[in-house]
């Protein structure tokens, strides 16, 4: 298990971290979700060791590793932009950790091959980074990190410098070779589907703090504020509550505390449509529909229909409550 | 739009890669500049100093004056070049990693040597080390004359050819950034041992052009030294000032066999350079 415990991390002015604590346990797979500036990358610098906190403490496996410098954290560290040993060989730069730890020269050449293997390697170890395209390079930096078995795997921004295609790819890939090899996992992402599509548990930050740690579903469908509940997933208001474009209900005819509504535009999303509405009070609505209900409804442009908030037990839904 | 799209294509092209006549003109300037500049010069030089025959050729170079002069630049470099490179080395890391003040200052000071006439350098270390000067008496009381022996050769050297290891080594090291080093720390190497295998090799072509640039201006320094030597024949005499000392001599064929000699040097060296480089990374 990884503690953080009351970190703070100031530079200059900026508040970097405002008083962190998070914990994250064995053998999970931990996202820290939040935009440029929430501190998420500081965090996980912190924990590497990178980045000295100015208070608070790290533990790993309950040791108290704040003042242990990151050569001594037993961490995996995986570079944004791969951080690749370019005078190296594919092969020695999987073997840099092992050869540091002076293992007998059979045990590392037979791990090297393990590792070029399990990510798909193999054929390249004698190349160079430089020969190597951006999705190996980041495949040779995990293989990398891997190689001396740490017991935290920390990632920033891993998939961050790649094209949309190889990013889902190695998304689904780093899921499943975390489920094999079981290391505890922490990522950094800005990218809300891909800590949705890869994580045990998401932590969100905004502004150097921890908004909200949970399950992907749970944060998306009980999200603990405004910001958290925008930044995870789409969100229409409703007079004065937030809620999911896909958790508006669209009727034909008044019902029981609905608002009435002008349709301005109706868009076909294939299986979904978007309409777009107007309420009385001049503001925006945008709801998504399955096709069905979209043809049940026969909305047009100009149209008048009445829109209720589908799930008022979700909490906290108000603007006044969130502060926003 | 297909139209425009390829005047558009063509005119970008244009800019990129010139018309053949232009192409041609290009090389035929470069080349003229470089054989009427560089290699007319050098080139007479060599064919002077191996007019006589490679009999007088070989005497002129191995008179006692000669091999003195020869092994003096080579000492005064050996000393020099090694120190500028260690220091050089440290120096860049230091403007290039370094949070402290003064470092813009230490930064702009390096270029001093650039600035500044030999002539003023080699004045400057006589008022310093000379007998009157400020450690000047110091030194001659307990028996170690700088000024008119070799120590003050080996300052004015090492003077002049100080920047060109850290301008090489500096920017490269900017470009490296510190990401593979912080990647060898969380891979469980220590301070040293990053500096070594990663810092270290990252910077070595680097290092070694700057070592190359040294070596070829400490060989090559007329002007400082000149000022400090004192021209005491067999013993303070470079080969530069050995050329000198023979044209002052009217012996203007020895003067042209040390010229050559010197030149040797230095091609060696470059040669050396460009043949150690490998393929791989000249791409």
């Amino acid at each position: 298990m990884i503690s953080v415990i009351d970190v703070n991390k100031r530079f200059g002015e900026f508040r970097a971290l405002d008083d962190v604590s998070l914990e994250v346990p064995d053998g999970s797979l931990t996202v820290l979700l939040g935009p440029s500036g929430s501190g998420k990358s500081t965090l996980l610098r912190v924990i590497a060791g990178l980045e000295p906190p100015d208070s608070g403490r790290i533990e790993i496996a309950g040791t108290d590793v704040t003042g242990v410098p990151p050569q001594r954290r037993d961490i995996g560290f995986v570079f944004q932009h791969y951080a690749a040993f370019r005078h190296m060989t594919v092969r020695s730069n999987v073997a840099f950790g092992l050869r540091i730890r002076r293992r007998p020269r059979d045990e590392v050449a037979r791990r090297v091959d393990e590792l070029l293997d399990v990510v798909g390697l193999s054929g390249y170890a004698d190349r160079y980074p430089a020969q190597l395209s951006g999705g190996q390079r980041q495949r040779m930096a995990l293989a990398r990190a891997l190689a001396v078995e740490p017991k935290v795997l920390l990632l920033d921004e891993p998939f961050g410098a790649l094209d949309a295609k190889v990013r889902g790819e190695l998304r689904a890939w780093l899921r499943r070779l975390h489920d094999e090899v079981g290391a505890t996992t922490v990522l950094v992402t800005h990218d809300q589907d891909e800590a949705m599509e890869i994580a045990d548990r998401v932590a969100v930050l905004h502004e150097g703090r921890v908004e909200q740690v949970d399950t992907p579903r749970e944060v998306y469908q009980r999200p603990a504020n405004a910001f958290v509940m925008g930044f995870v997933g789409p969100v229409t208001r409703v007079g004065n509550r937030l809620v999911r474009p896909h958790d508006v209900r669209v009727e034909a005819v008044p019902s029981e505390g609905a608002l009435e509504a002008m349709v301005e535009r109706v868009v076909h999303l294939g299986h979904r449509v978007r309409l777009q509405l107007a309420l009385a009070d001049g503001s925006d609505v945008s709801v998504l529909l399955t096709a069905d209900e979209a043809t049940a409804l026969e909305a047009a442009r100009g149209d008048i229909v009445w829109v209720t908030d589908v799930d008022p037990e979700a909490e906290p839904r108000t603007l006044a409550a969130s502060g926003a | 739009m297909a139209a425009e799209a390829t005047v558009v294509g063509r005119e970008a092209a244009g800019a990129l890669v010139p018309r053949r006549a232009t192409r041609i003109g290009l090389r035929s300037v470069a080349l003229l500049y470089l054989v009427v500049l560089l290699i007319v010069p050098v080139g007479l030089v060599f064919y002077r100093a191996f007019e006589p025959g490679l009999g007088a050729l070989w005497s002129s170079i191995t008179t006692p004056a000669a091999i003195s002069a020869f092994w003096l630049t080579i000492t005064v470099t050996a000393i020099a070049v090694p120190l500028n490179t260690v220091f050089g080395v440290i120096t860049a890391i230091a403007i290039v990693r370094g949070r402290f003040r003064g470092r813009a200052l230490l930064d702009a000071l390096i270029d001093l040597p650039f600035a500044v006439s030999p002539v003023v350098v080699g004045l400057a270390l006589v008022l310093v080390y000379a007998r009157p000067g400020w450690f000047g008496k110091w030194f001659i009381a307990h028996g170690i004359p700088i000024i008119f022996a070799t120590p003050g050769l080996v300052l004015a050297t090492i003077f002049v050819s100080l920047p060109f290891v850290v301008r090489e080594v500096a920017p490269v090291l900017r470009e490296l950034g510190d990401e593979s080093e912080q990647a060898a720390a969380t891979l469980g190497a220590g301070p040293w041992q990053t500096f070594s295998r990663i810092t270290l090799p990252a910077l070595r072509w680097a290092i070694a052009y700057g070592v190359v640039l040294s070596l070829a201006r400490a060989i090559g320094e007329f002007g400082a030294v000149s000022v400090v030597s004192g021209h005491i024949a067999g013993q303070t005499n470079t080969l530069t000032l050995l050329v000198e000392a023979r044209l002052d001599n009217l012996d203007t064929a020895g003067a042209y066999a040390a010229s050559a000699l010197l030149a040797a040097i230095a091609i060696v060296a470059l040669l050396a350079m460009t043949l150690l480089r490998p393929r791989r990374e000249l791409r």
